[in-house]
Order: structure tokens, then sequence, then C-alpha cells
């Protein structure tokens, strides 16, 4: 429980996906103007990557994997190259089903999230929760948890983010920085912030 | 061959329409390979050939494509095209492949790539296609080289691994600059970038949601 608690608390904070690792920010930077939306986008990442990391997880261990195919007498076989078209694949279609899911159970999440639903095929942060999975071996509940933190800490720096940029826009921020260039600055603070939980071990 | 329009289309992405510091596209796996000037190098090659390869297969095909599997269809030929480069670079630059970890995989979702497919490869001939992909990779590279470039002459004090400046622990004067190594060393390069390129081309800056101060202001706008 300790080592799942741990690991969970280093994908939010210490190896935050947006901040320490960069993943994600087209979106990051571009759907961080109002809290709002930000937490729509959150949620639906956080959805999303809980789903999909585990579950690309389940196929390169019992399909893609060296020597994963023995069950079906071929221990020789190595499709590791398969894996990020199979990856983005994955991605793409989870969030199809989810997609018409909401739609049919949950409309009125449905119409909340509107188009941050089908952006998130393309928002490396859930390619790179999968790929930094597969690189690090985890195991099912292992990955099961890092997808749930990684979800969590990107959710939560863009949400934080967005709150920053509502109070920022009433300041008066020099001519060549306003918009992209402070947004930049701001979101190295925070990187330096979130870099102050480095070391914490649970 | 090289009329005005295609100069324009190779030149302009590379300063007046620059895809990270103004359209805000690819910035996700930029940023995380610069802490060294090699494997800069290395991700905009793989950057800049996946983005013309697969500009120029979309274009061959734009008018084969059912719109409404397109993306999925782009998505596909990005992806073969990234496993290539990824495997090719596991094979001939073992080690530079390791620095760059997934990032090479992540080219996929870069959204320069999947950007200038549905932009303009989608509905332009092969050749424009092809110089305007190009011009984008280049525009690309010129910014994340040049933020790795300052990152290790700051952080440590050399330039593709050569040591220009000596270090403080070897006996020499500079002693580093940890933070430029760091992830948030990366944010403030990139904003003193944008800062920079908007300051010698006005017509880029972003207008102010809101106006303050305009009384108090000198210059007249």
């Amino acid at each position: 429980m300790e080592h799942y608690l741990s690991l969970l608390f280093k994908a939010i904070f210490v190896e935050n996906l947006a901040l320490a690792f960069f993943l994600g920010m087209c979106t990051f930077l571009a759907v961080s103007k109002k809290v709002e939306t930000a937490i729509g986008l959150g949620i639906a990442v956080i959805v999303v990557q809980t789903i999909t990391v585990p579950v690309n997880g389940l196929i390169h261990e019992y399909l893609l994997r060296e020597g994963a195919l023995v069950w079906l007498g071929l221990p020789d076989l190595d499709l590791s190259f398969l894996g990020l078209i199979t990856y983005i694949g994955v991605i793409a279609a989870m969030v199809q089903i989810l997609e018409m899911l909401l739609d049919r159970y949950f409309p009125v999440l449905y119409q909340a999230l509107g188009i941050f639903l089908p952006l998130i095929t393309v928002n490396c942060a859930i390619l790179g929760g999968s790929l930094f999975m597969v690189e690090r071996g985890y195991n099912l509940i292992e990955s099961t948890v890092y997808g749930l933190g990684t979800g969590f800490g990107w959710a939560l720096a863009l949400v934080l983010l967005a709150g920053i940029r509502e109070k920022l826009k009433y300041s008066d921020v020099p001519d060549g920085l306003q918009g992209l260039g402070i947004t930049f600055i701001t979101t190295g603070l925070m990187a330096m912030a979130f870099m102050s939980f480095s070391g914490i071990q649970l | 061959m090289m009329t005005s329009k295609s100069a324009r289309l190779l030149l302009e992405p590379i300063v007046d329409n620059n895809p990270i510091t103004l359209q805000i596209l690819g910035i996700c796996s930029a940023l995380a390979v610069t802490t060294k000037v090699a494997p800069a190098i290395t991700m905009s090659i793989a950057l800049t050939l996946v983005l013309v390869g697969a500009s120029l297969i979309i274009s061959l095909i734009r008018r084969h494509m059912p719109s409404s599997i397109r993306i999925i269809i782009q998505m596909t030929i990005i992806a073969s095209l990234v496993i290539v480069v990824d495997e090719v670079l596991k094979a001939f630059a073992y080690e530079l492949s390791k620095q760059l970890s997934v990032f090479v995989g992540l080219i996929i979702t870069n959204c320069i790539v999947l950007g200038r497919a549905e932009a303009f490869a989608s509905k332009n001939p092969p050749w424009p296609s092809v110089l305007d992909a190009l011009g984008h990779g280049i525009g690309y590279s010129v910014i994340l080289i040049g933020v790795a470039a300052i990152r290790e002459l700051l952080g440590s004090g050399s330039l593709l691994e050569v040591q220009l400046l000596p270090l403080v622990k070897e006996g020499g004067w500079y002693e580093p600059n940890g933070l430029m190594l760091l992830a948030p060393g990366a944010f403030f390069i990139i904003g003193l970038m944008i800062w920079g390129v908007r300051a010698w081309k006005p017509e880029q800056l972003e207008k102010p949601d809101y106006r303050i101060n305009i009384l108090h202001r000198t210059e007249t706008r």
C-alpha cells in the first residue's frame, strides 16, 4: 500500500507531467484562460488517463512485449516496435468510446466537456503517460495508480495556471510579454514551486 | 522552381509565423530535450523528417481521403513514420535515443505535424506542402537548438560537450547555473525568447484583455 501511495504522490507532485516533463503543453497553454474550462478539461484528462494507461499496460504485457505471445505458441516474437501505433490507436478508440458513453448516459457532462474530449487524443500527456509506464515496466495496479496520479497532477497544474491567469489579466504586463510570454514565465515559476516537492519520499 | 510564393512558404514559418513562439504548436516535446544541444539537434532532424514525410504522403493522397476518417488516416501515417525514425535512431544512435527516451515517440502527438497535415497538406499539392513542412520544421529547429544552446552553455558551460566556460569545480571561473538544466529554466528561456521575437516583430504582439494605466502611459499608440 505504501508503495502505491508513494507512486501516486510522485506522479502528482514530483514528476508532474506538465511542469517537470513539459507534456501536454500546447493544450496546457491554450486552455488555461478560464478556471471553468480548465476544470472540465482536467476531469476529462484524469478519466482518459486512468483508463488508457492500464489498458496500454495490458496490451504491452500480453501482446507486444518480447515473448508476450507465448500463449499463441510464438515465444520468439517481439512486436514492441508496433507499440507507438497501438497506443495511439487505443487512446483514440478510448476517447471515442468515452465520448459515446457520456453522450448516452451523462449528457450534462458531455455538453460541459464539449470540444475537449476529442482534443485529448492528441494531448502528449496521455501518450506520454503510456510510454513512461512501458519504459518503467509498471504492473497493472501500478499503472492504474500511475495513470490516476499523472492525470490528476496534470489537471491540478492546469487549474492552478488558469487561476493565476484569470488574475493576471488585470495586471500591466510589458507589451512583448503579453499573452504567451508571460504565461511561459508564470509556468516556469509554478514549476519551481513544484520542484520543492522533489526528494520527498512517503 | 523557387518562385516568390514557394520562398514565402518556406521562410515565413521561421520567424514571422514561427510554430513555437507564435502558433503555440509543438511545445510539448520541445522543452524536455533541450538540456543539451546534441539531443536537440537529433530531435529537430527527426521532427523535420517526419513532418516533411507526413505532409508529402498526406498531400499525395488528399483527394482519396474521406473526410470523416481523415484524422485516423493522418495519425496512422504519422505514427508509422515515427516508428521508422525511432527504430533507425535505436539502431544507429543508441545513446542519443536513450537520452531522448519517450520524446521521439511523442512526435506522434506533436501538434505541428498534425496541424500542418490538417491545415495545409490536406488541401495543397505535394511541392508546396513539402516546402511548408520544411519551413515549419526549420522554424521549430531554430527555437529548439537556440534554447538548447543557451541551456547547455549556462547550465554546464559547454556546447556540444565541448567545454567553453571552465567550471569552478575543475579549477576554472564559471559557476554553472543549475536552474538552466531544470524544467523552470526552459520555461523562462522560451518566455524571454518570445519577448525578444515580439520586440523585434511588433506585429506579433497580443492584445491585452484589459487596457490599464492608459492615461499614465507617455507613449502614444
